[in-house]
């Protein structure tokens, strides 16, 4: 069980830093303002857990 | 063609200044939000030693399974002029009940055992004292006046922080009863006991818990807690089958001398909680207190740092208008200082009660104030300054 859950947990942080930086290759890429401002927003939950502040 | 040139590189220049614009925003609400949750995680609380605190340890002294996380918390050791009974007061099980923690902060700061001996533990899930409930709005932290200023304090949730322990599984499957419980209480203190010394963080914090209990042949153990006041445990004492004498005294005695106080039986098929299993798997005798906190309430108001301390709340006395509550709220409200003098006379009056059915083994405590005390001058006038101790007798908790 114990060891169950800290191979989802080391997996799930390998999946927040994917997706962290596919939001940020998307901010940089995006020509669109409103998906800049998506992606900016989007991208601060997946900062605060991969920095373990929430 | 100059001319056309220059606007061709302020068009092209226009989207990494908007980027860079937007990214700047962006880190600014990064830091700020995370300037705040950094400091709820991190915020030290004083702790300055009664004289009568003979010793300071860890919990992991008990249990090396957990050393070195955040719930090796500390645990305080008031040793008695005269040898008696052990008795340990946990605050802290529960850190979204700030009186529970609270009284049992007025022991580590104020008492002095004259008989027997006294462990005090004030963050028996120090996880939990990190985090606020997800989506609550809750205040990360609250503030005591006090004679020399102000004293803050976390303020906690009902179950470890998903930093320390996470996934929570489907159903939570209680170890060794096999009762199925809520996901989320694989995280909360109440329902892991006795623990395991291969578990999650939670149910080894429990079974560290239960090797001091056992070591230390603790003789009765008290878990402070509050409620809610549409919750039916409230202003009452919950004692296991050994305790039941002893609870019945302890309520006799204070709804005669100081407040109304109920007793009620631990059910024997309702898993996890310490006044069931820590009476199961030790010698001690468990108890549980519980003081009515509105703050918890579903139905009430604001959450805000006011209504936690003073406890008023108008839509919690609407639905006590209509017959919804199991303990009675006007617009006084349930003070902070009034759940915590409740705390402090219930520990008090089960140490004098325990004595006289057990004259061998007395426990006789002096320092700490009742429930009038705390009322008429506040908790913060026994809270202490720690620029004023003397070298050595200050502890963050």
């Amino acid at each position: 069980m114990v060891f169950l859950q800290m191979l989802i947990t080391v997996i799930y942080y390998c999946l927040i830093a994917y997706v962290a930086v596919i939001l940020i290759w998307n901010l940089v890429k995006t020509r669109q303002w409103q998906h800049e401002v998506l992606y900016a927003i989007v991208l601060l939950p997946f900062v605060l857990r991969l920095l373990r502040l929430k | 063609m100059m001319a056309d040139r220059n606007d061709s590189d302020v068009g092209s220049r226009l989207p990494l200044v908007r980027k860079l614009v937007l990214s700047s925003l962006g880190v600014l609400l990064l830091a700020t939000s995370g300037v705040s949750f950094y400091r709820h995680r991190h915020l030290e609380e004083t702790v300055v030693l009664s004289p009568g605190v003979t010793e300071v340890k860890r919990l992991s002294d008990y249990f090396d399974g957990v050393r070195g996380t955040i719930n090796d918390c500390n645990l305080y050791f008031l040793e008695g002029q005269e040898p008696g009974a052990t008795m340990l007061v946990m605050g802290g099980t529960h850190p979204e009940e700030p009186g529970g923690r609270l009284a049992a902060w007025l022991f580590a700061e104020n008492a002095v055992m004259e008989q027997g001996r006294l462990i005090v533990v004030l963050s028996a899930n120090r996880s939990a004292t990190t985090v606020t409930r997800l989506g609550g709005a809750y205040p990360t932290d609250f503030v005591i006046p006090t004679d020399w200023g102000e004293q803050a304090f976390r303020m906690g949730d009902r179950w470890s922080n998903p930093l320390d322990q996470w996934p929570d599984p489907e159903v939570y499957i209680h170890d060794p009863s096999g009762q199925n419980l809520a996901y989320v209480d694989i995280r909360n203190l109440n329902r892991a006991w006795p623990g395991r010394p291969n578990g999650t963080l939670t149910e080894r914090t429990t079974y560290a818990l239960m090797e001091l209990i056992r070591r230390e042949r603790v003789d009765i153990v008290i878990d402070l807690h509050e409620a809610e006041l549409q919750y039916p445990v409230i202003s009452t004492i919950v004692a296991h089958d050994r305790g039941e004498e002893l609870a019945a005294f302890v309520s006799m005695m204070l709804s005669d001398e100081e407040f109304n106080i109920g007793m009620e039986y631990s059910p024997k098929n309702l898993h996890g909680l310490s006044h069931r299993e820590v009476g199961d798997y030790s010698d001690a005798v468990p108890l549980e207190f519980e003081a009515p906190e509105p703050f918890l309430d579903a139905t009430r108001g604001r959450t805000t740092r006011e209504q936690l301390l003073t406890g008023q709340d108008e839509f919690v006395m609407k639905a006590g208008e209509h017959g919804l509550l199991f303990e009675r709220i006007d617009e006084h409200g349930w003070p902070i200082d009034v759940r915590v003098g409740r705390h402090t006379s219930a520990v008090l009056q089960t140490m004098e009660s325990w004595t006289i059915l057990n004259p061998d083994r007395p426990l006789s405590c002096r320092g700490v104030p009742r429930y009038a005390e705390v009322i008429e001058q506040g908790l913060g006038h026994w809270l202490h300054d720690p620029s004023q101790a003397p070298p050595g007798r200050v502890v963050i908790e």
